[in-house]
């Protein structure tokens, strides 16, 4: 576990731990964790496309109301370097082969990176597994871990008890 | 088959009906316990992950 998922919109106490990783049984169905990293992408704020996996029903369903994101929403991604605040973009839906969504810049493997970027996978339609519905959103800010939580969630983490 | 096994159960009525019951008990925790999750991991995995 290396890191906390922070989303205002899912909840005022939504906070989920993230690991590397997206391996079914020791992450993804694991209740204490739940959102997995895919390890061959980057790391939260780093150039490229820090992308992670969660369900979105059953075992906890951490990205449950993924599709409710709207253009804007901060994400926060803790870490032990800081707070990294990501801003929502949008949606799109995928086969489940679609790995390019994974690419430094999603959908455009042959591209190098310039921006930072989150990407959040899931299955779509809710109870099924036909599709993905990926979430995209992008660095918008970033906390030094000595300045303390962002104002906007720092209630959140508090409440959390870290 | 019910039949069967109602006949088979030795005892009084009152007692076949509470040997009957603590079978079931023991069925479904059975089912619960191995049968179940045995199930949700092989039968019907939620990917929610993209790959090949």
């Amino acid at each position: 576990m290396f890191g906390t998922l922070v989303v205002p919109r899912f909840g005022d106490d939504y906070v989920r731990p993230i690991a590397g990783g997206v391996d079914l049984s020791t992450v993804l169905n694991n209740r204490q964790i739940g959102i997995g990293h895919y390890s061959e992408t980057q790391m939260p704020g780093a150039l490229g496309n820090f992308a992670i996996a969660a369900h979105r029903t059953t075992h906890g369903a951490p990205f449950s109301q993924i599709a409710e994101l709207r253009i804007g929403d901060r994400l926060y991604v803790e870490t032990s370097d800081g707070w990294y605040e990501y801003a929502f973009r949008g949606l799109e839906y995928v086969w489940p082969t679609g790995v390019d969504v994974l690419a430094p810049v999603p959908q455009a493997p042959q591209l190098e990176a310039t921006d930072r970027v989150m990407t959040l996978t899931s299955c779509n339609p809710r109870f099924s597994a036909a599709e993905r519905i990926i979430a995209y959103a992008v660095l918008d800010n970033w906390y030094p871990r000595a300045d303390g939580p962002p104002s906007a969630i720092a209630s959140i983490t508090q409440a959390s008890g870290r | 088959m019910y039949a069967l096994l109602w006949r088979t159960i030795p005892g009084p009525v009152w007692a076949r009906i509470i040997i009957v019951v603590v079978l079931a008990a023991l069925v479904m925790a059975a089912l619960v316990e191995w049968v179940f999750p045995w199930a949700a991991e092989t039968l019907l995995p939620q990917e929610s992950t993209v790959g090949g």
